[in-house]
C-alpha cells in the first residue's frame, strides 16, 4: 500500500438547525434584558409617582395592569422591577457557578480525600432546606440584596460543584484523558482544557434553571422583607404590597407574579437550548 | 544477550484493590485485590516489534499502561534507556512521555470529542515544542499525510470520522511528538476486519520509515504473527513464554501457548479438531492458584506444578518458557534421552 491510496472522502459538514427552544429563549430573555436596561422606554409612567386620583384602579386602557394603593401604575412598576430581578438572576448565580465549577473540577480530578471532604460539605449544606439556610444567613447579615447575594453564594456553589465533580470523575477515566496524561500534559491543562469542556454542560444548564430559581428566591426574600427594600420595585416586594388587597385588587399581586413566571420560562428555555447546543457528538 | 534493551520490565506486579468491605473489617482480612500483573519480566529491543498476546483479563493492557507510566507498578520497575521510569525528574519525565507514546484500543473514547484534529495535533506539537509556531500548520498537514488522512480532516471533530480514521488520528497524535516507542493496546480490535488491515499495514509502514519500536498488545494471534518479531504470551498476569515469532508458532514450549494456538480457529476443515487443549475457565484473579498459575487447566500438570511457580528458563535461542516440563513441545526430542 503506498501513501495516499486509502484517502477516503469525508462527509460534508452539516449545519444544525436552530432549536425552537433557543428562539423562545432569545425572545423572552431579549425582551427581559431590554426592559432591565431601558425601563424608561417601555414604562408609560414614573413607577414611584403617586396619583391620588387613581388609587386601586382595575386594569384599564390608561393603566393596563391597574394601580396600587398609592395610585402608582402597576405596569410601570412591573417593568422597572426587571432591572432588580434580572440583576438578582445574574448576580446571585454567576459567582456560585464559576466557583462551584472550579472546585468541582478539582474535587472530581483529585478524587480520594478531596472527594471525601467535599462529600461532608455537601451533606452539611443539603441537610438544611435551601430557603431556610438563606433566610438564616440574611437575618444574621441584615436584610438587603447585597447580603442576599452573599448568602446564596455561600451555599449555591455546592450544587454546581457536585454536578461538575461527578461529571469530571466520569471523564477522567476515559482514554482521551489517559492520552493527555501520556502526552505529559500538566494537570491544569488536562482539567481545564480537556476534561472540563466535556463535563460542564450539566452545570451550564443548571445555571440557567438556577437563574429562574434565584428570581423566585429574591422574590421570596423581597416578600419577607429580607431582600430588596421598598419603595424599590421588585416583583416579590410588589406581590407583598398587594397581599392585603388580594380579594379586592387582585391585579396588584397577579401581574408581578406573571412576570416571574414568564421570566422563569425564558431561563428554562435557555437551559434546554444550551443543553441542545452543547450536546457533544460522539 | 544482544544490545541493551530499550525498555526492560523487571519483576513488575500490579494489584487493583477493592474497597474494604464490612466483612473484611470484621474478619481482619486484607481487602480483596485483583492480581493483574504477577512478577512480569520482559525486554523490548530498539527497532523491534514485540507482540503481547493472551486471553482477555490476562493483564496485557495493564502491562501496556505500566510501560507508558499511566499506572505505577506495586512491585518491580520499568527501565527505559536504562533508567527507572518511576524515578525520573520532571524534565526527564517529560522527555520520557514524548519518547514513549501509547495508542488506545477504543477509537471512540480515545479522542477528546470537543477538540478538532488540528487542536489535538497542534497542542501536542506546541506543548513539546516540536516545531516553531509558524511551522505547525505545515507539520499538521504532513502528519495527516503520514497516516493517510486528507488535509481537510484537520478542521473536523472526532464524530465526523469512522473508527479506522479515528485510530489513524490517534496514531498521528502519537507521531506528532516523534516518539521512539509506540505502545499499541488492542489497536484494531474494535475495527472491522477490512479496516484492520489498513491500519496494521499503516503501522508497519510507519515503523519501517520512522525506525519505531513497537509493543503490540493484541489477542488476535494471526495479527500478532503478521507483525511481530518476537511474541510474549501472557497468562494471569505473567509472561509464560517469550520467543521469536516463528519459533513460537512452529513449536510452542509452554502448554498454555500451545492451547492458545490450538484454540485459534483453523480455516482448513480437514485440520479441524474437537480436542480441547486447555480445560475449564480462567481461575479467579482475586484468588490465584498456588504453584504454576496454569495448573488448574493444564492437562500435563503434576505435583511440582502445584507447589512451585516455574520461572522463565531458556528453551532455545532467545526462546524462554515458564514450565516445569523443559521438553514440552520440543521439536528435537533427543534431549529427552539426556534427561
Amino acid at each position: 500500500m503506498s501513501t495516499g491510496t486509502v484517502q477516503i472522502a469525508l462527509p460534508a459538514k452539516r449545519r444544525r438547525a436552530l432549536p425552537g427552544t433557543l428562539v423562545g429563549a432569545i425572545i423572552v430573555l431579549g425582551a427581559s434584558l431590554a426592559m432591565a436596561f431601558f425601563p424608561g422606554l417601555f414604562a408609560p409612567y414614573d413607577p414611584t409617582a403617586f396619583d391620588y386620583n387613581a388609587i386601586m384602579q382595575a386594569p384599564s386602557a390608561a393603566h393596563p395592569f391597574g394601580t396600587d394603593n398609592f395610585g402608582r401604575d402597576m405596569l410601570s412598576r412591573v417593568i422597572h422591577a426587571y432591572r432588580i430581578d434580572m440583576q438578582i438572576a445574574v448576580f446571585a448565580t454567576t459567582a456560585p457557578f464559576v466557583f462551584g465549577t472550579i472546585v468541582g473540577a478539582l474535587v472530581g480530578y483529585v478524587g480520594g480525600w478531596a472527594e471525601a471532604l467535599f462529600g461532608r460539605v455537601v451533606d452539611a449544606v443539603i441537610t438544611f432546606p435551601f430557603l431556610v439556610l438563606v433566610i438564616a444567613i440574611v437575618s444574621v447579615l441584615g436584610p438587603g440584596l447585597g447580603n442576599m447575594y452573599i448568602a446564596v453564594g455561600v451555599i449555591g456553589w455546592v450544587f454546581y460543584a457536585r454536578l461538575v465533580a461527578a461529571e469530571i470523575k466520569i471523564q477522567r477515566r476515559l482514554d482521551y484523558a489517559d492520552a493527555a496524561r501520556g502526552m505529559g500534559y500538566g494537570h491544569t491543562r488536562i482539567i481545564f482544557r480537556h476534561l472540563l469542556p466535556n463535563a460542564i454542560t450539566p452545570a451550564v444548564v443548571y445555571w440557567m434553571t438556577d437563574m429562574a430559581l434565584a428570581i423566585l428566591l429574591g422574590s421570596s426574600l423581597g416578600y419577607l422583607g429580607l431582600g430588596a427594600q421598598p419603595p424599590a420595585a421588585e416583583w416579590g416586594v410588589l406581590i407583598a404590597d398587594g397581599k392585603n388587597f388580594m380579594t379586592t385588587a387582585w391585579w396588584v399581586s397577579v401581574f408581578p407574579g406573571i412576570a416571574i413566571v414568564i421570566t422563569g420560562l425564558g431561563f428554562s428555555l435557555a437551559g434546554d437550548a444550551l443543553a441542545d447546543l452543547l450536546r457533544v457528538n460522539r | 544477550m544482544r544490545e541493551m534493551p530499550l525498555i526492560s520490565v523487571e519483576g513488575v506486579s500490579k494489584r487493583f484493590r477493592f474497597p474494604r468491605t464490612a466483612s473484611d473489617i470484621l474478619t481482619g482480612r486484607p481487602p480483596a485485590a485483583v492480581h493483574a500483573l504477577n512478577n512480569v519480566d520482559l525486554e523490548v529491543y530498539r527497532g523491534e516489534t514485540l507482540g503481547i498476546v493472551g486471553e482477555s483479563g490476562c493483564g496485557k493492557s495493564t502491562l501496556a499502561r505500566c510501560l507508558v507510566r499511566l499506572l505505577e507498578p506495586d512491585e518491580g520497575l520499568v527501565r527505559f534507556d536504562g533508567k527507572d521510569i518511576s524515578l525520573l525528574r520532571p524534565g526527564e519525565r517529560r522527555a520520557f512521555n514524548r519518547r514513549v507514546q501509547m495508542i488506545f484500543q477504543d477509537p471512540y473514547s480515545s479522542l477528546n470529542p470537543r477538540m478538532s484534529v488540528r487542536q489535538v495535533l497542534s497542542e501536542a506539537l506546541s506543548v513539546h515544542a516540536m516545531r516553531p509556531k509558524a511551522d505547525i500548520p505545515t507539520r499538521i498537514t504532513e502528519l495527516l499525510g503520514l497516516v493517510r488522512l486528507p488535509a481537510d480532516a484537520a478542521d473536523r471533530y472526532p464524530h465526523e470520522f469512522s473508527g479506522g480514521q479515528r485510530q489513524r488520528i490517534g496514531i498521528a497524535r502519537a507521531l506528532a511528538v516523534e516518539p521512539d516507542v509506540l505502545v499499541a493496546d488492542e489497536l484494531v480490535s474494535a475495527l472491522d476486519v477490512s479496516v484492520q488491515a489498513q491500519v496494521i499495514n499503516l503501522l508497519l509502514d510507519l515503523q519501517e520509515r520512522l525506525k519505531l519500536t513497537v509493543v503490540f498488545v493484541a489477542h488476535d494471534l494471526r495479527l500478532v504473527r503478521h507483525i511481530s518479531h518476537r511474541v510474549a504470551v501472557m497468562y494471569l498476569g505473567k509472561v509464560v513464554e517469550i520467543s521469536p515469532t516463528e519459533a513460537l508458532f512452529a513449536a510452542p514450549r509452554h502448554p498454555y501457548s500451545k492451547a492458545l494456538l490450538d484454540a485459534a480457529p483453523e480455516l482448513d476443515p480437514s485440520r479441524r479438531t474437537r480436542v480441547a487443549a486447555a480445560r475449564g475457565e480462567l481461575p479467579n484473579p482475586l484468588d490465584l492458584p498456588a504453584g504454576c498459575l496454569f495448573n488448574t487447566r493444564c492437562p500435563f500438570a503434576f505435583e511440582r506444578c502445584f507447589a512451585e511457580r516455574p520461572a522463565l528458563s531458556a528453551r532455545g535461542p532467545a526462546h524462554f518458557a515458564a514450565c516445569h516440563l523443559p521438553d514440552f513441545g520440543n521439536p528435537a526430542p533427543e534431549t529427552i534421552a539426556a534427561q
